[in-house]
Order: structure tokens, then sequence, then C-alpha cells
């Protein structure tokens, strides 16, 4: 018989305390901490609100209700001074989102392009691209913004003097302005008319690929789609007896009256946010090209794939893994980024919002409304960007 | 585990104690500080700017010496934060700064929603507007359509928006956040006029690159008496603030300057000898040093003198008295007796 005791067969392990037992342990500490951080919290809490009405300063979100009494430069929405204080911070909060979103597009598109650019092995190409991303990185980017900002308000000259390069076209440092279609019964049918093209161009998609698995016979599917974006819409505008009318902008006064005015404050902050920020996009679309590896362009090409075929159906999809979360998080530094509209005039949320605390004094609730917005803004472009991730990513074997 | 244990007690027994914690009374803070920190504007000339050697000069900034002459006895002894419009009643509500003298509008929101305690007002303005001159606008009744530069969070944006409802114009604001890109943006042409508190707009056309291109139109749209303000919670100190300024307008009604209030130390008259402390009561009645008035006028200046300094009519700005002159001179500016 060795030293190793065998197991006692008869007795059974009686009942472990609980300061020995591993897993009641975990327990019992989680339950623990758990108190502490909510006993932190309710003591902050109510030191705040006792703090605050010593002070009788007002708390609570009744301030939504009450009439703001201030103006809004641009505003999606129609808004004036009679509205509510939560009237004005949706203004603000559409002006953010169409901000960011057109930034986001425009960003993409430029950052790709860049980023292929600089892989070009053109000389002066390459060399143009990598100038544009090291100065674009470099500069900070409210510099950038001050700078487009001052060359849209000094370079353009006064109202009374705006350039005319076509009729019903205006430049000047109010922004520009242009005529468009003047209110219409047929732009609502035009525009589901619109929909519905883009609907049948994704199922000739669908079509025309499994045609392809299945017989190796191409469709031009981009060309068909395009033809009928355009082709359903004008069909509905022929149908309402084609209307022409024009909103023309005529100056009168001040300013110009009429048409659309695409104001220096959203133009400079788009070119600034867009340049600065497709800098670094061009870099992680770099990135992600060169960690493809050289033997797949090489096997692409040798099957007699043209360099555009090449790019398109060999690199990009291997590409996009490397890309699209680095790219996710250029897309959050944009939106971010845009709230730096304030110090240009342009009314994003953050600059509605920092009013409104002004005027009501209450800066708790307009700041955690701040969190929550830019929050809500940054989760839904990431979980969608997840989503797209995981749509194209490659299945390894 | 049995250090984390003792951790865990430790820090238990540390919270148990921490029930509501008070903002530690104003006056005492500053005392034990040794200093006022005062919040200024920063970008209006005349009011509260650094001049070209960083030295602090204006209305408000002297305001601000003479508290700390009326506390401390030495009117240096404050230490200047300049704040944005948005960023100035968060300072004081929250115990950044102890005063806020920035040419602020006392308001009856402010006065009551946000905690503030407004004192003596320093100086009475009204809204106007500034227009270029080659616009041809004698009025602001004919700015409808117009474009008008504001900074944000302000009185001023609410004023003009009631302004342009009440008499059915349109407009468009554009506004931004610093007072000095706001006026490089009016002058460079972005916006067709300015709009704020008229000695601002003064003061911004002082310094503009060629001030004689600029009118300020007639209209005055609003009432902005101008007050510094503390936070409420110390009456003491709210009423030390109150009575300094109170003490520049009355020093100016019995003619004291800072060049002869030495030799006002030696009157006769009575009402002299209590407000500058010689008959002892009114430095104890406000837990301050008995010379308190003397410290201020010596050092600072009577109301008159600041007022000269700083806009007056040989200064760049060029303003008269106006509804800042003593009551007995027409004006608004009426000390109560200082017994």
């Amino acid at each position: 018989m060795g030293k190793a005791a065998a197991p006692d067969a008869e007795s059974t392990p009686s009942a472990i305390p609980l300061w020995r037992d591993p897993k009641k342990r975990a327990i019992v500490f989680q339950i623990v901490v758990l108190l502490l951080v909510l006993g932190t919290a309710y003591v902050l809490f109510s030191n705040t609100q006792a703090n605050l009405s010593r002070q009788s300063i007002a708390t609570g979100f009744g301030f939504l209700q009450t009439e703001s009494g201030f103006e809004i430069g641009e505003s999606v929405i129609p808004y004036s001074s009679a509205d509510t204080y939560g009237r004005a911070l949706l203004a603000g909060a559409l002006n953010t989102i169409k901000v960011s979103f057109i930034g986001i597009v425009l960003m993409t598109i430029l950052g790709v392009f860049v980023g292929i650019a600089r892989l070009s092995r053109n000389w002066l190409v390459s060399r143009m691209a990598a100038v544009f991303i090291e100065v674009m990185q470099n500069i900070p980017v409210l510099l950038q913004l001050f700078f487009w900002y001052a060359i849209f308000y000094e370079a353009f000259p006064s109202p009374r003097q705006a350039l005319n390069p076509l009729p019903g076209l205006f430049l000047c440092n109010r922004g520009l302005i242009m005529a468009v279609p003047a209110d219409n019964a047929a732009h609502q049918p035009m525009f589901i008319a619109l929909i519905a093209a883009l609907a049948l161009w994704w199922v000739i998609r669908r079509w025309a690929k499994g045609r392809q698995e299945r017989t190796g016979r191409s469709f031009p599917v981009v060309r068909t789609g395009l033809g009928l974006c355009l082709l359903l819409p004008a069909l509905v505008w022929l149908a309402y007896g084609a209307p022409t009318a024009l909103d023309i902008p005529e100056l009168q006064g001040f300013n110009f009256h009429g048409g659309i005015t695409v104001s220096p404050e959203f133009s400079a902050l788009l070119l600034g946010l867009v340049l600065y920020t497709s800098a670094f996009v061009a870099e992680i679309v770099r990135a992600g090209i060169q960690a493809v590896s050289r033997g797949q362009i090489e096997a692409a090409m040798s099957i007699g794939l043209r360099p555009g075929q090449v790019l398109h159906l060999v690199v990009m999809p291997q590409a996009l893994r490397v890309i699209v979360p680095p790219l996710t998080s250029q897309m959050l530094n944009l939106t971010k980024n845009s709230s730096l509209a304030i110090a240009i005039g342009f009314a994003d949320f953050v600059s509605v919002a920092n009013t409104t605390i002004n005027q009501t004094g209450q800066a708790i609730e307009g700041v955690a409304l701040i969190m929550a917005v830019y929050l809500c803004f940054s989760l839904s472009t990431s979980v969608f960007m997840n989503w797209y991730n995981k749509k194209t990513a490659l299945v390894e074997r | 585990m049995k250090p984390f244990k003792l951790l865990s007690i430790v820090i238990c027994l540390l919270l148990l104690p921490c029930s509501i914690a008070y903002a530690g009374k104003d006056l005492d803070a500053v005392r034990k500080k040794g200093f006022i920190q005062a919040g200024v504007n920063g970008g209006v000339f005349g009011f509260g700017m650094p001049d070209a050697k960083g030295v602090w000069k204006g209305l408000d900034v002297d305001t601000a010496h003479a508290v700390a002459a009326a506390i401390f006895g030495d009117a240096s002894k404050v230490k200047f934060t300049p704040l944005t419009a948005q960023q100035r009643f968060t300072a004081l509500q929250t115990g950044e700064i102890d005063l806020l003298t920035r040419n602020c509008t006392r308001t009856l929101t402010r006065e009551t929603a946000l905690g503030l305690n407004f004192v003596q007002v320093n100086y009475y303005d009204g809204q106007a507007f500034m227009a270029p001159k080659k616009l041809g606008v004698k009025s602001a009744t004919e700015l409808d359509g117009a474009t008008v530069c504001v900074l944000p969070g302000t009185t001023t944006e609410q004023n003009a928006a009631d302004y342009f409802r009440a008499n059915h114009m349109k407009w468009k604001p554009v506004v931004i956040e610093s007072t000095t890109e706001l006026a490089k943006t009016f002058f460079a042409g972005r916006c067709d006029v300015l709009t704020s508190d008229s000695s601002q707009l003064a003061g911004t056309r002082a310094v503009a690159p060629n001030p004689k291109d600029y009118v300020i139109l007639p209209e005055i749209i609003s009432k902005e008496p101008l007050a510094p303000a503390v936070r409420h919670g110390d009456d003491q100190f709210r009423d030390i603030v109150d009575f300094t300024v109170l003490a520049l307008i009355n020093a100016e009604e019995l003619g004291i300057t800072s060049k002869n209030v030495d030799a006002k130390l030696q009157s006769e008259d009575p009402v002299v000898k209590r407000f500058l402390g010689v008959t002892p009561g009114n430095g104890k009645a406000l837990g301050l040093d008995e010379k308190w008035v003397y410290n201020i006028i010596k050092q600072v200046g009577n109301y008159g003198e600041i007022f000269d300094r700083n806009v007056g009519p040989d200064t760049a700005l060029g303003l008269e008295r106006g509804l800042n002159a003593l009551w007995t001179n027409g004006g608004l500016m009426y000390s109560p007796p200082f017994k």
C-alpha cells in the first residue's frame, strides 16, 4: 500500500463551508461589488440632487416642452423661435445626421479612391496621393475647418455681386444657391417609382447571379439597373404632364429668396471632415489591399482577368475583412468630429444643446442628452457595419 | 482572499460617513485661497480684455479688482478666467469661479432657475445692430431677410428672435461661439448685421480694421442691465460684492476719487467719516476690515474714474455716461446710504 491514500468509499464529502467553496465565494464577491457600485451611484446621484436643490437650480426634463426663443441657422425640418426646446434639439440632431451621413458616404468613396491611387504603379499618381494623405492627416481638424470656412466667406463675393455661372445657379459668400423644381404633386409618385426601380434592380441582380452560376452567361446588371432608375421616374413624370416649373432664386433685399441654399458652414464642415477622415481611410484601404497575398493577384492575372477585375473580384473581397473594422472607427470619428461645427457656426446637435444648456441652466440634463444622442449614433453605425462585416466575411476552410 | 476582504471592509467604512456633501461657504473658501477667481469675457474691448502686454483691462476687470481690495485690502489678489457665453454660468454654478464679472444681463431665469445672485448693476446697456455703411440701412426696421451674426446662448440671441418676430420680419442667424471669430466673420461680410449690447458693438468696432465703415443703427431693442453675479448660498459674500459696487457709485456721489481719498480721510463730514471707515461700524457689519472702502477707492478709483478709464469719451469706445450717470445727473446710478 503506497502513501497515496485510496479514496475512502464510505464517507461522503461533507458540505463545504461558504468561505472555502470557490463558486459560492465568487457569487458573494460579485454581489458585494454590485452593491458597492450601486451604492456609489446612489451617493453621487443624491449628492448632486441635494446640491442642485440647495442652490435652487432647476432639474428635470420639463424644459423640453418650453418655448425656445432662439433661431437656428439651417434646419431640415421647419423650425422657428416659437417652437419648443425639444424641437430645436431634434433639428440639431437631424443636422448632425445629415452632415455625418453625407460625410461618411463621401469619405468612404474618396478614401478608397486615394488608397488605391497610393498603390498605383504610376509614380505621379502615387506621389500625389501620398502628399494628400500626409498633409490631411497631420493638420489638426479644427484648423482645417477654420481654413475652409475662411476660404468660403473670404473668397466669394457678397450677394449683390454674386457669381452667376449658369442661369439659376449663384455662388456668393452666403452659399451656393440653386434653382430646384417647384413643389409639384408628381414628386412623391416619382420617388416611389425610384424605390420600385431600386427594388427591381436588386431582383435582377439576384436572378443574373443565379443564371451566371448555372449557365455562365453574364448580364449587364449595372447598366440595366441605372436605366430602370432613370426610366421609371421619367415615365411617372410624363404621366403627370411633364411639369417643368422651376423655383428660381432671386436677390431681394439682403439675400436670395427661393431655390435651395447650401450654406458655407455646411460646405466647410463637410469638406473639412471628409478630406481629413478620408486620408485615414486611404491608409486603412492601403493596408487592407497590401494584406492580400501577392500570390492571389498573380493567380488572378494568370487566368486572364483584367487589372480592374482582379481588384474587384479577387483583391477587394479579401481586403474588406481587414478594412471594415477600422473603417467603422473612422466613421464614428467623423460623426464625433462633426461636433466641432460650433466653431464655424453650423447648427449641429452639440451647438443647439449648448445654447439650450445656457438658456435653461440645466447643464447636467443637457450633457446627458448629448452623450445619449451620440451614443445612439455611434452604436447604430457600428451595429450596421458589424452586420455588413459578418455578411461579407469569407468563410475559412 | 484576506487582503481583499480587508480592503472591501475599509471601503465600506469609508463610504459610511458620506452623507450629503455641502459646498463650503464661498467667502471662507475665497479667504483661505487668498485670491478671488473671477470669470471675465476675454474678448470685449473696454469690459474684459487683456491688453497688448497681457494685463487684464476693462470695466468688469476693475469691478473684480474692487472686490479683491474690499476683502483682502489688495486689489491685485484676483485671477481671471476668460469664459465664452456658453461656459460662464456653468463655471459659476460648479464653483470653478467665485465671481462672474462678464457683462451678464440680469434676468428672472438666471436669478432663479440657474441659482445665481446678481448684485448692483455696474452698466446699464441695451441691444443694438451694427451694419456696414455701404448697405445703406438707416434703421433696424429695414432688416427684413437679413443675415445676422449673433453669439449663441445669450439674451442677445433671444431678443433678436423676439424683435424680428414682433415686427414680422424674416432673418437668418449665423451663430459662432467665439466673440473674436464672430467679429471676424462679420467684417468679412458673411452676415449683413452684427447684433449685441451697444457697448460691445462699440468695442468691436473700435478694434475693427476700418471703424469708419460701420454704423450702429439707432434702435435699442432691449434692456440689458449688466451686473456681477455670485452663487446662491452665501449671503455674506453676496452683500460684500453688492456693497463694493455700491461703494464705487457712492464715492462718486460724495466726490471722493482715488486722488483725494487721503485728504478726505481728514474730513469732518460725518457721512464721509462713516463711509470711509473713520467712524467704525460698516466694516464690522460686513465682516471686512474698516478700511475696505478706502482700499477700494485708493487702489481702483470711484465709478466715474473706472468708467472714464475704460469706456469713457476719451477712450477708443467713446461712450457717453447716458443711463450710467449718477441719479443727480439724470442717470440710473443710485446708492443706498452707507450706514
